[in-house]
């Protein structure tokens, strides 16, 4: 069963614009002039019941307008979709029972009250029978470590304890898709891990489909098997991690140190044949960029350690940091 | 359904119990303008008995009834609404299996809850020992009150919600928000009962929604109204229900097509 279908779906947002000056801004309380804007440009994405998606773009590139119009806030200006077998804007109440959404750069929580009131109210709000509810919320009050706050204003947590609440209150439903805005923006590394760790947990048991958007790409690489880049509203790629990184990375990297002194051509010659491009760091230190697919990493170890001595060698490997910014900066060209 | 409401009635109350220093304030605010009010009503009077057909002790009743009256009806739903709405939030609202307006509505509720059990009935003690106003015992006209206190808040609410909506269209709605509350304390026969303005004026008020609010209601238990007469004031509050749930719906369903959410 599909999740997500999406055929070709649009959203144009219409932007009020501002005339330069005194003048300018005499004239624009008369006659305003607009300019429209495409935000989310025909995109198709289907995604499957319990795949983990990652949905990464650069700012502006469309991303939570997205994510706005599959969980049915924003209306879209074209297109077909359905979510969860529902149209999110047109049969939003009975279809938001079926989702669940976390925003990191807003709380839904009630930001005076206590959190465990919160989840009362939540419990209400879903019509979650109690012998279903209990359970539920305290195995994830366990995993997600908040029964110390359970007590406390939402206003006095701090933003890691504030985002663990978030996560369990927009799983109180059990729904079969989470929608997840850069859910850790501002966390701290072991906060970062355990919510990552939650959330294959909560995938793997529950098959909940997971649709992630971030900055950080060590999130799309703990938890998605596929990624859709966004750019200027077009996806530009959808797939694999592994595909991204074969396709795009620039091949391993070798450095290595040596004991002797050598010359750059000295080393070359040990890898003649093989694609493998040579450049020399400092006196004693030489790194062999491998081109992507066609020269191994161990052949030309193996070819080196025969004839130079080495003190240290380092195997380095393109990170997806690394793709994503080539990416963003040349444009995906040949995909 | 309703059970989800009443929770949202609940955290309001739980949440007017967090600020209770506002509250205290308030208490102080609401002395201090049936204070004012009395005194200039009586000075107004003078020698005189009666006024429009309104004696002074009604008068004092009046105005006591009428503040405490207002700690009911009114809330700050327009403002957070606009609030919302100027900072994105209304887009997680709109992620909720749950009618926005409808829970806006139930949390001014609460708010009318938590002021009338903790604030108009000790104050209305306090103040029927201080002024020399005169409250129907143990009697029926308690019922019609409540009922046309009720619908007149209803009223409130709803123009509460017109005016909060408006943000959608006008960024920066404070100016708006603050001329409407002058507009219904005015209008709405807090200030000056409406049977005190000229004859052109009252014809006028008696078309517009406002003395929905707050005369109508007083009225009925100063003057102790009953009968037909208190049906007709009832029908008067259900027709203007009625016809103000035709602009918010549709400014409602206008507004959520057009939203663009501030803030990314």
């Amino acid at each position: 069963m599909l999740s997500i279908k999406a055929e070709s779906l649009t959203k144009e947002f219409k932007v009020f614009q501002s005339r330069p000056g005194l003048k300018g801004a005499f004239r624009d309380l008369f006659n305003r002039q607009y300019r429209v804007i495409r935000a989310v440009d025909a995109i198709d994405l289907s995604v499957n019941q319990g795949e983990m998606v990652g949905y990464i773009g650069e700012n502006g590139a469309g991303k939570s307008t997205t994510i706005k119009m599959l969980t049915g806030i924003l209306q879209p200006t074209s297109g077909q979709l359905l979510v969860n077998g529902y149209d999110p804007h047109g049969q939003r109440e009975q279809f938001v029972r079926t989702i669940g959404v976390v925003f990191g750069q807003r709380s839904q929580l009630w930001w005076d009250i206590a959190v465990q009131e919160s989840f009362r109210l939540l419990q209400k709000v879903y019509r979650i029978p109690e012998q279903d509810f209990k359970p539920y919320l305290d195995r994830m009050i366990e995993v997600l470590n908040i029964s110390p706050l359970l007590d406390q204003p939402v206003r006095k947590l701090s933003l890691g304890q504030r985002m663990r609440c978030e996560l369990a209150a927009a799983l109180i439903h059990q729904p079969a898709l989470l929608f997840l805005d850069e859910p850790t923006i501002g966390l701290d590394v072991l906060v970062k891990e355990n919510i990552r760790q939650f959330l294959k947990e909560i995938n793997k048991e529950f098959g909940t489909t997971i649709l992630l958007t971030t900055h950080d790409l060590a999130d799309i690489e703990a938890l998605c098997s596929r990624v859709v880049m966004l750019d200027k509203g077009k996806i530009i790629y959808d797939g694999g991690l592994q595909r991204l990184r074969n396709e795009w990375g620039d091949g391993k990297k070798i450095h290595i140190e040596t004991v002797d002194t050598y010359t750059l051509s000295q080393l070359q010659a040990q890898t003649e044949g093989m694609k493998v491009h040579w450049i020399e760091e400092g006196p004693m230190r030489f790194t062999a960029i491998l081109e992507n697919g066609n020269a191994k990493v161990p052949e030309v170890i193996s070819r080196i350690v025969e004839h130079v001595a080495v003190q240290e060698i380092q195997i380095e490997e393109a990170s997806t940091e690394e793709i994503v910014r080539k990416i963003y900066q040349e444009g995906l060209v040949h995909a | 359904m309703l059970n989800m409401y009443w929770e949202v009635v609940r955290i309001r109350f739980l949440m007017m119990l967090a600020y209770r220093v506002n509250y205290y304030s308030g208490i102080i605010i609401y002395s201090l303008n049936i204070g004012v009010y009395y005194f200039l009503w009586m000075a107004i009077y003078g020698d005189n008995s009666s006024l429009q057909a309104m004696t002074a002790v009604q008068m004092a009743t009046y105005i006591a009834i009428s503040w405490m009256s207002r700690a009911f009806y009114f809330n700050n739903i327009d403002r957070e609404i606009a609030q919302e709405i100027r900072d994105g939030t209304v887009a997680i609202q709109l992620i909720r299996p749950y009618q926005y307006l409808f829970v806006k509505a139930f949390q001014g509720l609460g708010e009318g809850i938590f002021r009338l059990l903790l604030f108009s009935i000790p104050g209305m003690i306090i103040v029927s020992f201080i002024f020399p106003i005169d409250l129907p015992g143990i009697s029926p006209a308690w019922g019609y009150f409540a009922i046309s206190l009720f619908l007149g808040f209803i009223v409130n609410v709803q123009i509460n919600l017109m005016t909060g909506l408006l943000a959608f269209y006008i960024m920066n709605n404070q100016g708006l928000i603050f001329s409407k509350r002058v507009v219904v304390d005015l209008l709405s026969g807090l200030i000056i009962p409406i049977t005190f303005y000229p004859e052109w004026a009252q014809k006028i008020i008696m078309l517009l929604p406002f003395q929905a609010i707050s005369y109508l209601p007083t009225m009925t238990l100063v003057k102790g109204i009953s009968g037909s007469q208190f049906l007709d004031a009832v029908l008067i509050q259900l027709v203007w229900i009625l016809l103000l749930w035709i602009p918010i719906y549709l400014v409602w369903r206008h507004a959520r097509k057009q939203l663009i959410v501030q803030g990314g």
